[in-house]
């Protein structure tokens, strides 16, 4: 490695990721993503098991059991704000806490116990069994084990082979999860699920209610949703999964690969939705009602839309004059998320000066530059120096991120406003395009930043 | 969660539900963020390393840097070693910090990863270190992962030059929070004693809102106070699980006398830390700090009678919980259910003597427990009180029990980080937080007629 060029500060940027980072209008080549990151660098990536926890973890009647070691289970219990009506099962932490012994004579049978006594005292429909580093690394059979569990309790315990170590990127967990969805929704032999006029939602995972908004607009155009994948979905609806008409596809980084595997198995066809933004909700509204060309459907979507923009607007303009000419950065898991924020900033006004996700692709980053105004930084996997560095030199007053972003943007005195997958308030529909708004105007325009002495940035 | 517990008793013999503890390598992170200019590096894969910085900054609110070996299943296979030396020399290149703190994960243990001889053949620039602790999580709990840092701070960086030792002694505070630190410093500052505290954490992670981000804070004990460490007379480790360990080894390396404490939470337990240093150096206790502690009995005896004889349920790190079922005994509670996550015998002999000492006989006390047999207690029989970390506010929901916030993790409060639990300015606060705790819940339940204005 070069090293040369770094400072003795240390620099932000390591030469190996010169190509991880971009300017838009300038750089002649295309980022490059999607690679594993650095030894020894302070990424701010997850796991393959992180990836599989956040999607399956919503399915509100199931057992979640994590099969290994202590922490893998406690740093994932009850972290997403996903909300449930009815059971509350998913809100408990099951641990097979593996321990020395498990790890030298194998943990199979304390994994066949722990199955059940899950079942002796809960009796769930389902179990979701997740492999972690060390289960997979010794060997442990989970499949075996979970086949052999399933017939003696006659209920669905499916795998999830999630081992941490396969990838740094969360996507490889995302597909882990996938496959054990599509084996949970598998109808039995000779059973079929009966066809409705219902649609299935993908990559909704009911944050702050977001899947109840979204239920309530397209109940008034005419339409049930079948399921959630995964907010406030239950074993029993899920498996009804292939009786829908149409798939919509939020979260399309977690949800794409199933929505195609229910296309194959299923033959029901797919949308790509999103309902964060009021722009986006009305467009993805009337997306849905053509699909369905029902003149009825489209005359009430244009009333709804019309009808709720009338009643947002005034207040989205309110906070587009306090916050028009700000300068925003982006820092979030996934592309599509990206996407969303971008277009609700700048309909706020703002400039987007810093767009960086942990786990974009290619042609997703293509798809972002296209939304960018020249002299955009967009930067893959991004390590906190990295960040810091960008947020300084753009002069950033706000930032959209997770967790670990919004400590670091608030000592650099920069607003934050969460978008993370553990974020407590719904930002979906017209209702969240005001509440996104009114986050981003707390955090930018808070009188707090003026008791910053000057030090040349605020105050 | 209500639901979810079964409504009689059932057996829970394998694995955990709702567990009250984590793994190794957080409290070895922890442990490490202690040290100045020291970037932890978690030498596993990346979920890892970014659980455990989530749940510090989650705690403390503050940025928690670590660095990965970033594993893939290549590494896996063929061990971690080209992943550790490649990170070295990137860390130190990029980030450079005065050290770095490696600490194993279940995957490298597993995988069987040789670190003293990993780090031997590493290229480390001149004038820095590399420390490491080995921290496999399917073994003890993130308290054994603290201690082993602690343990490795000693055993890499330690030194006496000579025979004679200087007049200065060494503190080990346990895992508490940097307002905890601050504040033994403060009292040791009072009772006029040089010390060396190691880990230490205040500036790092309750560090003062600037607009200027400092990767490595002014706080944590530099590398050469913990060397120098080898040349105090006396080391007072506050808690047998955090910290009594690295005493023991300083006092075998450097014959460096270690005395073994509870952690300075409630009045006895802070009186033996200033009588330790009071015997040790001869110092006069300073009139400020017996007014302090007569406050504290002034304010004991000015509440009793909100909280004398209620029962109470406490979880928690070990070291918190046997020192706060001390005080708890003291302000004439009755801790009924005392558990911890960790395991290890200590905990339950020295609980059950207390309790034993204090005449009550039918308290449940266990180590090695989880959150669903507490909750099975409770409802079992209900007490008054619950005392624990964030993961108890599904319990005192579910139980309809008051609830005071105690210990690591706190996820749903703020300024806990900043407000000490431990000396005399301690009791005070968890005089406050107990009584108020039970006040509230008398105001919101009780009929008009017996609403008072005067409690």
């Amino acid at each position: 490695m070069d090293t040369s060029s770094v400072t003795a500060e240390g620099s932000a940027c390591i030469s190996e990721r010169q190509n991880s980072i971009l300017t838009t209008g300038k750089s002649k080549s295309s980022i490059h993503c999607a690679d594993d990151s650095l030894a020894g660098s302070v990424s701010q990536r997850a796991c393959v098991f992180c990836g599989a926890r956040v999607v399956l973890n919503p399915v509100t009647d199931a057992a979640h059991l994590v099969h290994g070691p202590i922490g893998c289970a406690t740093y994932t219990w009850d972290i997403r704000g996903s909300l449930s009506s009815g059971s509350e099962m998913y809100r408990n932490s099951f641990s097979t806490d593996m321990k020395e012994r498990d790890v030298v004579f194998g943990g199979e049978k304390k994994l066949a116990t722990c199955i059940d006594e899950i079942m002796g005292k809960y009796n769930p429909p389902a179990i979701f069994v997740y492999s972690t580093c060390v289960s997979g690394m010794i060997g442990d059979d989970i499949i075996a084990v979970c086949k052999a569990a399933s017939e003696r309790h006659a209920t669905d315990i499916i795998p999830v082979e999630s081992s941490g170590f396969l990838s740094g990127n969360k996507v490889v967990g995302y597909r882990a999860a996938a496959i054990a969805l599509m084996q949970l929704i598998k109808p039995r032999e000779g059973d079929t699920v009966k066809k409705t006029w219902k649609l299935n939602f993908l990559g909704e995972y009911n944050l702050g209610g977001e899947k109840w908004v979204v239920e309530r607009y397209l109940r008034e155009i005419g339409i049930e949703i079948n399921v959630a994948f995964t907010g406030d979905s239950t074993v029993a609806a899920l498996k009804q999964a292939p009786g829908a008409y149409l798939n919509l596809v939020q979260c399309t980084g977690s949800m794409h690969w199933v929505a195609m595997s229910l296309e194959q198995e299923f033959g029901t066809p797919y949308l790509d939705v999103n309902f964060f933004g009021a722009a986006n909700t009305a467009e993805s509204l009337r997306k849905i009602a053509q699909f369905y060309g029902d003149a009825g459907m489209i005359r009430r979507t244009e009333a709804l839309i019309e009808h709720e923009q009338a009643r947002i607007q005034p207040v989205l303009q309110k906070y587009r004059k306090k916050l028009a000419g700000k300068r925003a950065a982006i820092y979030v898991g996934g592309a599509f998320k990206a996407v969303a924020i971008i277009r609700q900033l700048k309909e706020l006004g703002m400039e987007i000066v810093l767009t960086g996700t942990q786990t974009g692709k290619k042609e997703e980053y293509d798809n972002l530059s296209t939304l960018l105004d020249p002299g955009t930084i967009i930067i893959d996997d991004a390590n906190p120096a990295e960040l810091e560095k960008f947020l300084l030199e753009k002069n950033v007053d706000v930032m959209a991120g997770g967790v670990k972003e919004r400590v670091l943007a608030y000592k650099l005195g920069i607003g934050f406003v969460d978008h993370n997958h553990d974020r407590k308030d719904g930002l979906a529909g017209f209702d969240g395009a005001v509440r996104f708004a009114r986050e981003v105007y707390v955090t930018t325009c808070t009188p707090v930043w003026s008791q910053l002495k000057a030090t040349g940035r605020r105050g | 969660m209500l639901e979810c517990i079964p409504e009689t008793p059932v057996e829970h013999t394998t694995g955990k539900i709702n567990p009250a503890k984590t793994c190794q390598p957080l409290g070895a992170m922890y442990a490490a963020l202690g040290i100045h200019g020291c970037l932890p590096h978690s030498h596993g894969s990346q979920g890892c390393c970014a659980y455990h910085r989530m749940h510090l900054t989650r705690h403390f609110r503050d940025p928690v840097l670590a660095s990965s070996s970033s594993f893939t299943e290549g590494a896996s296979v063929f061990g971690g070693a080209a992943n550790l030396k490649t990170s070295i020399k990137n860390v130190f290149a990029i980030y450079n910090p005065e050290i770095i703190a490696v600490h194993t994960t279940c995957l490298s243990e597993t995988i069987g990863d040789d670190l003293p001889n990993i780090i031997k053949t590493a290229e480390i620039p001149e004038g820095k270190s590399v420390i490491h602790v080995n921290t496999p999580s399917y073994h003890g709990s993130h308290i054994t992962g603290f201690s082993g840092m602690c343990k490795a701070m000693v055993s890499y960086l330690a030194q006496s030059d000579g025979a004679t030792k200087k007049s200065q002694m060494n503190v080990l505070p346990g895992f508490v929070n940097p307002g905890d630190m601050r504040e033994i410093r403060r009292i040791v500052d009072v009772l006029g004693v040089k010390m060396i505290m190691f880990p230490d954490t205040s500036n790092v992670l309750d560090t003062p809102l600037t607009s200027k981000y400092q990767m490595y804070p002014d706080g944590g004990a530099t590398v050469a106070e913990i060397r120098d460490a080898g040349n105090s007379e006396v080391t007072l480790a506050f808690g047998s699980y955090a910290s009594h360990d690295a005493a023991e080894v300083l006092q075998d390396k450097c014959g460096v006398t270690g005395i073994p404490l509870k952690l300075p939470i409630g009045i006895k337990a802070t009186d033996d830390f200033i009588m330790a240093v009071k015997d040790w150096f001869g110092v006069e206790i300073p009139a400020s700090l017996a007014l302090e502690r007569g406050q504290v009995v002034d304010t004991l005896i000015d509440t009793h009678f909100h909280y004398q004889g209620k029962r109470v349920a406490v979880f928690g790190d070990p070291d918190h919980v046997i020192a706060l079922t001390e005080f708890l005994l003291a302000m004439g509670m009755v801790p009924v259910y005392v558990l911890t996550g960790t395991p290890g015998k200590v905990f339950e002999t020295e609980i059950k003597k207390m309790l034993g000492d204090a005449g009550i006989t039918n308290a449940r006390v266990k180590a090695e427990g989880d959150l669903f047999e507490l909750q099975q207690w409770i409802k079992e029989a209900p007490v008054d009180l619950l005392i624990g970390t964030s993961y108890g506010k599904y319990i005192a929901r579910a139980e309809d029990v008051p609830f005071v916030r105690f210990g690591f993790p706190i996820l749903d409060r703020v300024v806990h980080p900043l407000m000490p639990v431990v000396g005399y300015r301690g009791c005070l606060r968890l005089i406050e937080q107990i009584s108020n705790a039970l006040l509230e819940r008398r105001d919101r339940d009780c009929l008009d007629e017996d609403f008072e204005l005067v409690l």
